[in-house]
């Protein structure tokens, strides 16, 4: 696959590997957070933590948008979909996320909710064209990156009069998050010596948002694309940072990311959205200007306006780590239900469902290692 | 055909209509019998219209097999849910190394889907039961009402004969054993996915969708203890490897760059955030054989039309946790789980 095959060349990636084991100091830890689950989702799925020296750890983030989703807004979608009997159209990841009382999307769609997993919010329109006498509610949930096409489609809607479409609006936003982490890092909660920066997310807001973390906090950032070579060099910026003594944003994926971003696609969001005061996030709490929410202009098409529910306070599975975990603090096997009885196909937790999620990777990529054998791949160097 | 005096109106092909008289048992389900399935599957045992199919097996040990299918959209690139329902039937009976012999074929219609559709895809059914040589030789017609059903489901049943000397059981794989792949992984989910609705994308995939019973003759022919045999169908290569491992109770080892995968399936599944292991084949079969016929078999395999891009990916270890791990690309190393929830409902 061309452009693609490129980032994940193996000569290129023991290179990589033995230009940090030589240039990491062996008398101190590089403990870096990718925020993404995206670059969790890589590291397992390429082996790049076998890649790297043992004092050098990644620290898995908050980022996947499926995990910091609170219970309660699952709920909330339930509910849309049974008590106002509307058809609810929302990415598949969402589907297996545990509700209150051990509920789902997904078994709320076996009991004969009409809800329905899509691949794009053109799906969501075209159902909405497709079924007039339908209301159709799209569960909108991610970061900056998705944005953009739910702002498309709300701006569809509005210019086709497309009555019987609306949005229950779950966008959050990095920074914010970012922010909480590190304010309660240290030895109380996660201790981080880097950040590898969200890179699709920058190349939307650009990489001068994450400048607080370098100026307030001390702690170096490189955005960071994707590819299991991306997270690789990337790595080996923090490194030097660290080992020169800087403290900066640098940014890795410049074949996307600019400092500015995507001004075009910033002005979209502030016509279609305007930011909510707080937002609830599974682990973090309630984060001040962390949320997005439909513009006042936009109002007739919230689907939290239009289809008033009542839920009741969500209640959350005891023993179940996912907040822990999503702040650092904690990793998967930490937890008591991980592997047993918590499982990708059983997932107690939010971190267990998407493939971006700590446990989910885990499992899926690394669970014998946790019990048994030692890195197979880091010997062969 | 001879016009029948029962049924003075032809069924109309072009616009009818499946109905519940259909499935009644009376008149208009002789009609459709008549008209639609004999006229394309033509099996003397068949056309002799009783409700069972008698014949005289021949010695040896039997298998037998059955599959249902409801896949959706039920015409797809390579293929359609009547030729899929032949061949999907004639490798569960093959992976044990036998020959299959006859076919049953259980059709669940739903009120309201074409007649036109109906036989294109029967007609499908007794070309691919033909190419194969593999006969249908009974069927059973039911009718749901509109909303019960989706269009139509077909479930096929088939026998076969198992050569003397030949023992093919997902049990067999032993440590040090070799484990190949008769060609190229993905291809059938692909192509399921490029025409499904909700996805507009246009690809060149075909489904790889075929009746492997040849492929397995040349093979047993060429190393008769071949261990283990399957089609890595739902769930793809790494849900068959990790079936495997786990019946024998032994530890797979594989190198994900001998693993074949098509530039373009690669590319789609990279858009769908999907993983070729996982992706569903129709066409494929996984083998686990001895170590120093691994060679022969290989060289067998790639003179078959259906095995030219065969490849060994890897090998059968010792593992109390019966784990398949991975030779990444890049140079590391992750375990292949089996697959978790469900990637893509209804493929097959």
């Amino acid at each position: 696959m061309k452009y693609i095959d490129e980032f994940r060349d193996k000569a290129l990636a023991r290179r990589l590997a033995e230009t940090i084991a030589a240039e990491a100091h062996p008398g101190r830890d590089y403990r870096l957070m990718e925020f993404c689950g995206g670059h969790t989702h890589a590291i397992f799925r390429y082996g790049v933590q076998h890649l790297m020296p043992p004092n050098l750890r990644f620290i898995h983030g908050p980022g996947c948008p499926v995990c910091v989703l609170p219970m309660a807004r699952i709920d909330h979608a339930i509910a849309l979909a049974t008590q106002h009997d509307v058809t609810l159209c929302t990415y598949g990841d969402l589907m297996r996320v545990p509700a209150s009382e051990r509920k789902s999307l997904l078994k709320a769609k076996a009991e004969g909710a009409d809800i329905r997993m899509i691949y794009s919010t053109q799906d969501v329109l075209r159902i909405a064209r497709e079924n007039p006498d339908r209301q159709v509610v799209f569960f909108a949930i991610g970061f900056e990156t998705t944005t953009p096409p739910t702002a498309v489609a709300l701006k569809s809607a509005r210019a086709e009069g497309l009555t019987n479409f609306s949005v229950f609006c779950n966008h959050v936003l990095t920074p914010s998050a970012l922010q909480t982490i590190l304010s309660t890092a240290g030895p109380d909660g996660v201790q981080l010596d880097g950040i590898l920066g969200p890179s699709h997310v920058s190349t939307l807001i650009g990489s001068r948002p994450y400048r607080f973390v370098a100026e307030q906090f001390g702690v170096p950032v490189v955005i960071a694309g994707f590819e299991p070579l991306d997270v690789m060099q990337s790595a080996l910026m923090l490194v030097r940072q660290l080992n020169e003594g800087r403290c900066e944003v640098e940014n890795q994926y410049t074949r996307a990311v600019s400092e500015e971003g995507n001004r075009k696609a910033q002005a979209l969001i502030d016509e279609v959205f305007r930011i909510r005061p707080e937002f609830e996030w599974r682990g973090l709490g309630f984060l001040p200007n962390s949320a997005l929410a439909l513009a006042d202009a936009y109002a007739d098409l919230d689907a939290e306006q239009r289809f008033p529910v009542e839920i009741a306070p969500a209640k959350e599975i005891k023993g179940c780590e996912c907040p822990a975990i999503l702040r650092g603090v904690k990793t998967p096997t930490d937890c008591k239900l991980f592997g047993k009885p918590c499982t990708p196909d059983n997932p107690m937790g939010s971190c267990m469902v998407s493939s971006e999620g700590a446990c989910a990777a885990y499992w899926s990529y690394g669970r014998f290692r946790a019990s048994s054998a030692q890195p197979q791949a880091a010997s062969r160097l | 055909m001879t016009s029948d005096r029962r049924f003075p109106v032809r069924l109309d092909l072009e616009k009818g209509a499946v109905d519940m008289s259909h499935g009644s048992g009376g008149r208009a389900m002789a009609q459709l019998i008549g008209e639609l399935f004999q006229r394309y599957l033509d099996h003397e045992l068949l056309i002799l219209g009783n409700d069972q199919a008698l014949f005289t097996p021949p010695p040896g040990r039997m298998v037998m097999s059955t599959d249902g299918h409801v896949i959706s959209p039920l015409f797809f690139p390579g293929g359609d849910i009547g030729s899929l329902a032949v061949h999907g039937t004639i490798n569960d009976v093959a992976m044990s190394g036998a020959r299959p012999l006859y076919l049953a074929a259980g059709f669940i219609l739903e009120e309201g889907f074409p007649l036109g559709d109906l036989a294109r895809i029967v007609a499908s059914m007794a070309r691919a039961a033909n190419a194969a040589g593999v006969p249908v030789v009974t069927g059973d017609t039911k009718v749901v009402e509109r909303g019960k059903g989706d269009g139509v489901f077909i479930t096929t049943t088939g026998i076969g004969v198992v050569p003397e000397g030949i023992l093919i059981s997902g049990d067999r794989a032993e440590p040090g054993d070799v484990i190949l792949v008769s060609g190229s992984m993905g291809d059938h989910g692909v192509a399921i996915l490029s025409k499904r609705e909700n996805l507009g994308f246009e690809t060149e995939i075909r489904s790889d969708s075929a009746a492997l019973h040849e492929l397995v003759a040349t093979m047993i022919a060429a190393v008769p203890d071949i261990h283990c045999l399957r089609d890595p169908t739902r769930g793809g290569l790494a849900t068959t490897l990790n079936e495997l491992a786990h019946q024998s109770g032994v530890g797979m080892q594989i190198r994900e760059d001998a693993i074949p995968v098509r530039a373009e399936v690669a590319a789609a599944c990279e858009l769908l955030g999907l993983d070729p292991l996982y992706v569903a084949n129709e066409g494929k079969l996984v083998a686990v054989c001895p170590r120093d016929q691994a060679e022969r078999l290989v060289e067998t395999m790639h003179g078959h039309a259906l095995g030219a891009e065969s490849a060994i990916i890897g090998e059968v270890v010792e593992d109390p946790h019966r784990f398949v791990q991975m030779e990444t690309g890049f140079g590391g190393s992750r375990i292949v789980d089996w697959l978790a929830g469900e990637q893509l409902p209804r493929i097959c």
